[in-house]
């Protein structure tokens, strides 16, 4: 069974038809990139998909779960980072941490966990989130990601604002996720990076899907230590 | 959901203690608005003391709109209203956290407010225990409304406006029944004060009870 399922999918920004008809099957365990120009609808499929965007028409499944009926049921279960950094200012790195993995079910180890595996360097462990760089926020928001630990992960823009280490540990990031048998939809302009990480390449162009090809890969970065299966039991 | 209701008011409180927005501009605004009352009445002690629970809890759902603003732009941040919709939350614990966080906020600010109309306008307290039951039971209908409420005006761009436009006609029954029954803890005003504070009860539980209910629905839409 696929793990993202969408036939015909309309969407509406308001009025506005952010997706007009999309269609679009993901597997369990792919990595797929979202490719298109600004406005095409590649940040509103990954919105669509962790159950933030209404479906106005059309048939969209994620996770085995209708959209249509019921948008709150995967939420748990899919990890989303964004433009927006989903941290708050006034807590620290850890605090932001521990919220919202434990928000997840998750515990304190795996929000330690995740910090360490993102190489936050320890001294901002105690710094308010406000005081932190863009890419340092950049890497809090992707701590948070791993330690929800979730089956589908959403990635708008993954190295946007992070330096070359950063860049290297989300594609590590993305290979340990795909080896734990998660499922990753990318959407990035920055299409030689990302090309890499993922085995199928999708076009949007004004809401629908205008091409779908098979990534051409080169190496693929050394997977990090992969996510406890556990929680990624992917149908 | 009772480790989600922890957590979410946990949260909420530690950024406010963080912060200091209620300490440092909340409750100054409120003693503000105790002193210009003085100032208004023309500093009539008479006045001041037959007025004391009206002009009290005015002050304090002033104070409770800017509480309540400034909990709902935490998750206005940043995209965390998208955050808490994801995290996997139950929306009624994200209500019931949020209530409990501005209800603490609420009674120490009620408290500091107490202090304050002891020494501005000299009240005689008549029953003790009447004045605090109300004081509770008042500050739950204010934090469930402005909880909800507050999630409603969220999503909208003239929210700053809007919610006080919003929410202080739904709490005029709160000011009704908290006022009353004050009267009577003060002796004020021959009214029964335990009457008024089984209304305002029964308007606090609906309060409750259609915020769990509908909250989840406008943080959806917010």
């Amino acid at each position: 069974m696929p793990v993202v399922d969408l036939r015909a999918v309309v969407a509406l920004l308001g009025r506005f038809p952010a997706l007009a008809g999309v269609d679009l099957v993901v597997d369990a365990g792919e990595a797929v990139l979202l490719q298109g120009p600004n406005g095409a609808g590649k940040t509103s499929v990954l919105r669509l998909c962790s159950g933030l965007l209404a479906v106005t028409s059309g048939s969209a499944e994620v996770l085995g779960h209708d959209l249509a009926r019921d948008r709150r049921a995967i939420r748990r279960d899919v990890g989303m980072l964004a433009h927006a950094t989903f941290l708050y200012d006034d807590l620290t790195v850890f605090e932001n941490l521990r919220f919202w993995a434990r928000a997840a079910g998750g515990s304190v180890a795996e929000a330690e966990a995740a910090m360490a595996r993102l190489e936050i360097d320890p001294r901002l462990r105690d710094v308010p989130v406000i005081r932190l760089s863009t890419g340092q926020r950049r890497r809090a928001s992707l701590a948070v990601l791993v330690a929800r630990r979730p089956r589908l992960w959403l990635l708008d823009e993954p190295h946007a604002g992070l330096d070359q280490a950063g860049r290297d540990i989300v594609d590590e990031l993305v290979a340990g996720a795909l080896a734990a048998g998660a499922t990753v939809l990318v959407a990035s302009h920055e299409l030689d990076r990302t090309r890499t990480i993922v085995s199928r390449v999708v076009t949007i162009a004004g809401g629908v899907v205008i091409d779908d090809q098979p990534a051409v890969r080169g190496s693929l970065p050394t997977p990090m230590a992969p996510l406890d299966e556990s929680h990624v039991d992917v149908a | 959901m009772l480790r989600e209701i922890a957590l979410v008011a946990g949260k909420d409180l530690r950024i406010e203690w963080r912060s200091r927005v209620a300490i440092g501009q909340v409750a100054p605004f409120a003693v503000l608005v105790l002193v210009l009352f003085g100032f208004a009445l023309d500093a009539d002690t008479e006045a001041l003391r037959t007025f004391t629970g009206g002009l009290f809890w005015i002050t304090v759902l002033f104070a409770a709109v800017l509480a309540i603003q400034r909990s709902f732009a935490l998750e206005s941040a940043d995209g965390n209203r998208d955050a808490l919709r994801l995290s996997g939350l139950e929306p009624s614990a994200i209500f019931f956290g949020k209530a409990v966080a501005l209800a603490v906020q609420l009674l120490v600010l009620e408290t500091l407010l107490g202090v304050g109309v002891a020494v501005l306008y000299g009240p005689h307290l008549d029953d003790g225990l009447l004045l605090v039951a109300t004081a509770g039971v008042a500050t739950i209908g204010v934090a469930a409304a402005g909880t909800l409420y507050g999630v409603l005006a969220a999503g909208l761009r003239v929210r700053e406006t809007i919610l006080p436009i919003l929410l202080l006609p739904v709490l005029a029954p709160v000011l009704i029944g908290a006022t009353r029954a004050f009267d009577d803890a003060l002796g004020t005003v021959a009214v029964n004060g335990w009457n008024w504070l089984a209304l305002l009860g029964l308007t606090a539980l609906v309060y409750v009870a259609f915020g769990a209910l509908a909250f989840g629905v406008l943080l959806e839409d917010a």
